[in-house]
């Protein structure tokens, strides 16, 4: 546990991604099997202690320290794990020696609701505040220390001279501590198999457009629809639905995951189907109405009739066992065209191909598609291999542009991790009439980025001096910031006071130049409702 | 009895001793100030009689040119001041000339830290618990959180990250007022004999240090030297020159800060630091709750810190006490 915990020590602290990769690398080529497979699914939050909550802790906590200075401290703190290290109470004699990663792992997959107290505090007892935070985060399964999966699966190919793209492949086969992974990189075992299994691939991903100035005749155009991308794999008789991330969807969708009866693994659009959209035969509704089946474990009938789901294919990758990955987009173009036919029709289409001679052209068509369920375009280079991840000039996403508002601060919160101690989320207002007329400032919604880091410290030097009320992390402002708030769309809500729910608010622009006064009323915002 | 200290006023911009007419620490010029140590958001310029130690007069008077109505005050002396007040400065622990100020008037003590701390240092006298009936503590590090580590292994982290990267220089960001000679101080108790290279900002303060007696050893200017022989060394430079192009002129520096903040890892993250130093120049919670109990007042206020923690510590162990709204110091640097 000391050397994974010093990983865990030196990894919050070092800023380059070389470096990262290099202490990752050397602690996975050093360590033995398993605490280095145990401590690859800790980095890439493939571990999970359903017995160990942030609650656990909180209460461990609260019963040795008076629960309000302990709620002070994680406030001040922001991150659970780290306050309950620095304010757990050493024990007056060492108990034991600190614990292997593996020996703390399989205390904690053996401890249930009940043990999980008593056993945590036996393992605190054995280490020092680093060990303490490292196996917090270890067993709360919430890392977040700026280290992604990916960033760990990058590493642990640099640490056995292998292809990412390789590890990338046999990785979602693998359950931790990943020991056949460990087999095939670091000793030359066979890499385990992954044909026969139904296994997510990675998706493949785009640039923004930005300032690029791409050739349609390159290119070819397709719209870029607000649903959810996922991955369908079917192999030996099963179906997965997986999302953007890998998790596994199929349960939330099974009329999707029942409708693909041929061994293949496609890429597209998760949607509803709804009104929202023109241009093209088959309508789907806006992302508000797939939000109602997100997140579901079980689906009613009613659900499945009041939102019946589909899929909008982009891409395929294999067909009938062959993989296609590396073929240009319009050989799998012709493929996808080909296969969609088989497919039943009220489940499966194909996203079709916007023709534009230029990328005038195209802002041209894509500023009149102001349907709810278009984010924008996308650009595929014609020769496009299917490869994991994003590729600079394969792919582009060109998404319209947002719509504005000016809206007041009226409070402030601090954030977690990175910005722990900074008050970075911030809610703010409309006013519901004439602000000279006595109008009232209502909520119209929450932002956390689309500021600078500069800007961030501007935000919270204002926030403490303009503070005129606190409820425990949360500081009312005297409300007299202005900021113009971007976002993708807005929808009519009942569960808020002002009626109304943005979707992707972001702080575009502080608007220190404005008086509140002439921020924009609810009705202004109430005229964008778009469904 | 419970006595009221009608005579001491919390105002926003500082502790206005009434009778006296006279504030301490105030955060703007007034007629006459007493201050307990020289930090700039203690120890504002343009006063009309300033009375300190002649430490803390000292430095003021490197940074404000405040000679004409200074009145200095040496530890265990007391002043007179109008109304039938009596001020005597007592040693802080903070920084050199940082004082607690003891005040008297109808038969009432009260007791101003200013900034402290207990544990030794070897560039101020330490900290003397002086009973009273009312004691107005700092609490900067008020939250049960901050425990600082032994400083010894805080100097022997900074010691093996020099002799692990030989090629690379390590930069330590230290408040110029007296965190800088304490880290050097220390180096030098641990055995660091070689040159310890000053950032331009540091070298007025060391100077001044050294004249008032606190040996630094070798020191020299990181602007006179070429980078190539910075490899290997320990710079040292103000906070703000951390992040800053400056130091693109060092050889891949380590970026080290030494200051009580850097026990959360998350402000060590927020100021890009690499090798997190725990050194604080103020009390930590336990020395905040020791002290206390040792003065054991009949009432307590709190300012300029966290102060709702230690006042529910207060709460818990049925000790009076109050939180006070001063404004305007803010030890972010420590």
């Amino acid at each position: 546990m000391e050397r994974f915990a010093a990983l865990v020590d030196s990894l919050v602290y070092t800023r380059s991604r070389n470096a990262k990769l290099a202490l990752i690398a050397t602690y996975l080529r050093e360590m033995p099997d398993p605490d280095r497979g145990w401590a690859l699914a800790a980095l890439t939050d493939g571990i999970d202690f359903p017995a160990v909550k942030a609650s656990t802790i909180r209460n461990l906590l609260t019963e040795r320290v008076d629960p309000v200075l302990y709620t002070l401290s994680r406030d001040y703190v922001g991150d659970t794990a780290e306050t309950a290290s620095l304010l757990w109470p050493e024990p007056l004699a060492p108990v034991a020696l600190p614990p292997t990663v593996a020996e703390a792992v399989a205390e904690l997959r053996a401890m249930t609701r009940a043990t999980a107290a008593r056993e945590l505090a036996g393992l605190l007892d054995r280490l020092d505040a680093n060990g303490r935070y490292a196996l917090l985060k270890l067993a709360t399964g919430a890392m977040r220390i700026g280290i992604s999966a990916r960033l760990a699966k990058v590493a642990f190919a640099q640490a056995f001279g292998v292809s990412i793209d390789d590890v990338e492949e046999y990785w979602h086969g693998q359950a931790s501590p990943y020991l056949p992974l460990f087999a095939w990189a670091a000793e030359g075992a066979p890499p385990p198999r992954t044909d026969q299994l139904p296994l997510f691939r990675p998706f493949m991903l785009a640039h923004p457009l930005d300032e690029t100035v791409v050739d349609m005749a390159e290119y070819v155009a397709e719209w870029k629809w607000d649903g959810i991308r996922v991955q369908l794999v079917h192999v030996a008789g099963e179906t997965r639905v997986f999302s953007r991330s890998g998790d596994d969807i199929s349960g939330t969708f099974p009329e999707i995951a029942a409708a693909l009866p041929i061994d293949a693994v496609l890429d597209g659009e998760l949607l509803v189907r709804g009104a929202h959209q023109g241009g093209e035969a088959g309508g789907a509704a806006s992302f508000n109405a797939l939000q109602q089946r997100l997140g579901r474990k079980a689906v009613s009938k009613k659900m499945l009739a009041e939102y019946p789901a589909f899929v909008r294919l982009y891409d395929i990758l294999i067909d009938e066992g062959e993989d296609v990955r590396s073929w240009a987009w319009e050989q799998r173009r012709a493929k996808l065209e080909a296969f969609v036919p088989r497919l039943d029709p009220a489940r499966f289409d194909l996203s079709q191909v916007v023709v534009a001679e230029s990328l005038v052209d195209l802002a041209a068509i894509r500023e009149r598609a102001r349907d709810d369920a278009i984010e924008g375009v996308m650009l595929k280079r014609r020769d496009s291999p299917y490869v994991a991840g994003r590729r600079t000039g394969l792919w582009y996403k060109w998404k319209r542009d947002p719509l504005l508002i000016d809206c007041v601060l009226m409070y402030a919160q601090r954030g977690s991790g990175k910005r722990s101690s900074f008050y970075s989320d911030f809610t703010f207002g409309c006013w519901d009439g004439d602000p000279d007329a006595g109008a009232e400032l209502l909520p119209v919604g929450k932002a956390y980025f689309g500021f600078t880091d500069e800007e961030l410290k501007w935000l919270d030097h204002y926030v403490r001096q303009h503070t005129v009320n606190r409820f425990g992390p949360v500081r009312e402002t005297d409300r007299s910031l202005v900021f113009e708030v971007a976002f993708d769309s807005i929808h009519a809500s009942k569960r808020h006071k002002s009626g109304v729910a943005m979707r992707f608010p972001r702080i575009s622009r502080i608007r220190r130049d404005k008086p509140a006064h002439e921020a924009d009323r609810l009705d202004t915002l109430k005229a964008l409702i778009a469904d | 009895m419970i006595a009221d200290f009608a005579w001491i006023r919390p105002e926003p911009m500082g502790l206005h001793i009434v009778p006296a007419d006279a504030w301490i620490d105030p955060a703007r010029a007034v007629d006459t100030a007493l201050v307990t140590h020289g930090h700039a958001d203690h120890a504002r310029g343009g006063h009309g009689t300033t009375i300190a130690t002649p430490a803390t007069l000292a430095i003021m008077a490197v940074r404000y040119a405040t000679e004409a109505g200074a009145i200095p005050v040496a530890y265990g002396e007391s002043i007179a001041l109008p109304g039938a007040v009596t001020a005597t400065f007592i040693p802080a622990g903070h920084v050199l000339g940082s004082a607690q100020i003891l005040l008297e008037h109808a038969g009432e003590r009260v007791v101003v830290t200013g900034d402290y701390k207990r544990r030794a240092d070897p560039t101020c006298p330490p900290f003397e618990v002086t009973p009273c009936d009312l004691f107005i503590t700092e609490a900067t590090f008020g939250l049960p959180v901050f425990r600082h580590p032994p400083i010894a292994q805080e100097i022997a982290k900074l010691l093996a990250a020099r002799a692990a990267n030989p090629a690379r220089c390590v930069l330590v960001g230290a408040y110029a007022l007296g965190k800088a000679q304490r880290v050097i101080a220390e180096l030098r108790a641990a055995g660091y004999r070689d040159p310890i290279y000053l950032h331009g900002a540091m070298e007025r303060m060391c100077r001044l240090y050294e004249e008032l007696g606190v040996d630094l050893g070798d020191l020299r200017l990181m602007a006179d030297v070429p980078k190539a022989s910075l490899e290997g060394q320990i710079v040292v430079c103000p906070p703000s020159a951390l992040n800053d192009r400056w130091s693109r002129r060092l050889p891949d520096p380590i970026t080290a800060m030494a200051s009580g903040w850097m026990r959360v890892r998350q402000r060590a993250v927020q100021k890009n630091v690499e090798l997190p130093l725990v050194i604080s120049d103020h009390a930590d919670w336990d020395e905040l709750t020791r002290t206390i109990e040792e003065v054991n007042p009949a009432e307590s206020w709190i300012t300029h810190g966290r102060e709702e923690a230690l006042l529910r510590w207060c709460e818990l162990h049925q000790r009076r006490a109050r939180a006070l709204a001063l404004v305007g110091y803010e030890d972010e640097d420590d």
